[in-house]
């Protein structure tokens, strides 16, 4: 079912060195899809191939159903939740938002679905980190869980701080939970989620040494309060962008992203230069 | 077994299919194989360093896909040292598409970039973005003579003119390009065009208006390659909204002689390959020896256009 992969390694009499990525276009099929609550749903694709070649912060560029009523043109890219190689499989964790993820949400047990990846670079983890801080919210939370499966696999600890509007939307808890990460769940309604509050908790965790990297994504206002943060402290970190996307490889210059590069300004593509951005090169 | 070849003016092709300019680039190297297209086909690059339109750049609008780009280059000297060392790996023969904002330039720009590994030289002189409203010299038959004539003189290499759709009178542009001595005429670019968000008011685009492609496209630039291939002696490349081998196909009958897949490829990287062996395949169903018997094949012989602003 799945097309063969071409990675291609070539190089040059004169030294040019060009290493594709492995990215598969091929088909998964639903296995799972389910609704977490009243926004979210939970999609699990049986899709071996990009299963092995997927890691944590790249994403895939799926080609969504077609409805009745929705016709998504250009293909929709989505965040890994999860890759799973022994199993052969592949999840996405989605907020229903319109024409793209209305078809997506559309898709049937058994039914086949077109992707495109893993596309773009991954998370890093620094070598001498043993604690890592993730910070997320809304979707955001999709694209960092596959980092903590990735910290614990390296014995690296992880405090996960889930930020969302109420207690019902707050994602994943035993998602992260069953990656060993420490989950501290902050929310809009009791104002634990404030700017104010979580640098507090943050400022302890470094001074615990339980913040040797930090990452974020979901939110600008949580990515500039970590990238304030880690100038101070001396801390690095990541953290993943979104951008209107087509085509997923670096072809056609939509998803560009204005990121600092030593102090000049550069348009950057999320989907072949990012989507994970160095912390402090990033803008909101 | 179908005999694919094709030949543009002095350079003959594998098969008729290639990527068009803007829609392609090294990323698609991971999935697909460059030597299998007839050409390869880059980005529109320019003498100067240029950043671009602002986001949002891309909305899809019905069974089309609306974009703002705004030509971002980093100019001639990056594209020889960077990005052509990458291209001269493939066999198949290298179209640079260039664009400068004067004729001089664009003469400049040729001058440059007559190097190895480059095969073809494609004006875009009708990238809808350019100027400002959206004006290019593709819009007239004057300012086009002028321009080709510049690059003609600069370069020895084969001409490729990309004609825009935004013209009254394709036709006379076409008839201009190739008085002036182009060797091909690509029809075409994006149609300019323009959305709306009804829950914002705003534009979708960063740019207000930006060019339309895809499907939605498609009977309007067919009409155009049709027109163009009437008007003018050198090949016609088709360019608007091929999808699928059908969509080639009619393209070829309307009478060019390679066409270019753009928008396709970002819902399906492997579009290319699969018009290739579509292609192929048509022929052989059809009892046609060559794929050069499809063009200007459409039996309109006994037809009359009945039309007068279809008739230019």
């Amino acid at each position: 079912m799945s097309q063969p992969i071409i990675s291609r390694t070539a190089t040059k009499a004169d030294g040019v060195a060009f290493t594709a990525p492995e990215v598969a276009d091929t088909v998964g099929v639903a296995v799972a899809h389910n609704p977490v609550n009243a926004a979210y749903r939970h999609l699990v694709l049986e899709a071996p191939t990009p299963a092995v070649l997927a890691r944590a912060g790249q994403f895939f560029n799926l080609e969504c159903p077609h409805t009745p009523t929705d016709k998504p043109f250009l293909r929709r890219p989505m965040s890994l939740y999860r890759a799973d190689p022994a199993a052969g499989r592949v999840e996405f964790l989605y907020k229903v938002t319109g024409v793209g993820t209305r078809g997506l949400a559309a898709l049937k047990l058994g039914r086949p679905l077109r992707m495109l990846g893993p596309l773009g670079n991954g998370f890093d983890i620094p070598d001498a980190a043993r604690a890592i801080v993730v910070v997320g919210r809304g979707v955001g939370l999709a694209t960092l869980a596959p980092l903590a499966d990735m910290a614990a696999t390296r014995g690296i600890a992880v405090t996960a701080i889930l930020s969302a509007r109420t207690a019902d939307l707050v994602m994943s808890v035993e998602r992260f939970t069953a990656a060993g990460a420490q989950v501290e769940v902050v929310l809009d309604s009791d104002g634990t989620s404030a700017p104010a509050q979580i640098e507090r908790r943050l400022r302890a965790l470094a001074e615990a040494g339980r913040a040797d990297a930090l990452y974020s994504c979901g939110s600008s206002r949580l990515m500039t309060l970590l990238q304030a943060l880690g100038r101070e402290l001396g801390i690095a970190g990541e953290v993943a962008l979104e951008q209107q996307m087509a085509c997923g490889l670096g072809m056609c210059h939509c998803c560009v992203r204005n990121i600092s590069v030593d102090g000049a300004i550069e348009a950057r593509r999320v989907c072949i230069d990012g989507p994970v951005f160095k912390l402090n090169e990033a803008l909101p | 077994m179908t005999d694919m070849r094709v030949r543009i003016g002095s350079i003959e092709l594998q098969n008729p299919v290639m990527p068009a300019s803007g829609t392609f680039a090294e990323g698609l190297a991971s999935v697909l194989p460059f030597d299998r297209l007839g050409a390869l086909v880059t980005k529109t690059i320019t003498p100067e360093i240029r950043g671009g339109n602002p986001t949002p750049r891309v909305c899809e609008v019905g069974q089309g896909m609306l974009n703002s780009i705004g030509i971002p280059s980093k100019g001639i000297d990056h594209f020889i040292d960077e990005t052509l060392p990458f291209y001269r790996q493939f066999s198949s023969p290298l179209v640079v598409s260039v664009s400068a904002p004067s004729a001089d330039g664009f003469a400049a720009a040729a001058a440059r970039l007559e190097v190895p590994g480059v095969a073809v030289i494609e004006a875009n002189i009708s990238c809808p973005n350019l100027e400002e409203d959206g004006k290019a010299f593709a819009m007239y038959a004057r300012s086009t003579e002028r321009v080709v004539s510049k690059i003609r003189r600069a370069t020895r290499l084969p001409l490729w003119v990309k004609m825009t759709p935004n013209t009254g009178d394709v036709a006379a542009v076409a008839r201009a390009a190739e008085h002036a001595g182009a060797d091909a005429v690509v029809v075409a670019n994006t149609i300019l065009a323009m959305s709306i968000d009804v829950e914002t008011f705003r534009p979708r685009v960063g740019n207000i208006m930006g060019g339309l492609s895809g499907p939605a496209v498609k009977p309007i630039v067919l009409r155009m390659a049709y027109q163009c291939a009437k008007a003018v002696s050198v090949p016609v490349i088709g360019c608007g909204g091929i999808m699928t081998t059908e969509d080639a196909v009619e393209y070829m009958l309307a009478g060019a002689s390679a066409v270019q897949v753009g928008t396709a490829t970002f819902i399906r990287p492997l579009t290319m390959l699969t018009l290739i062996d579509g292609l192929a395949d048509f022929c052989r169903r059809k009892g046609l020896a060559r794929v050069t018997d499809l063009v200007g094949a459409v039996r309109d012989h006994d037809m009359e256009i009945d039309v007068i602003e279809a008739a230019t």
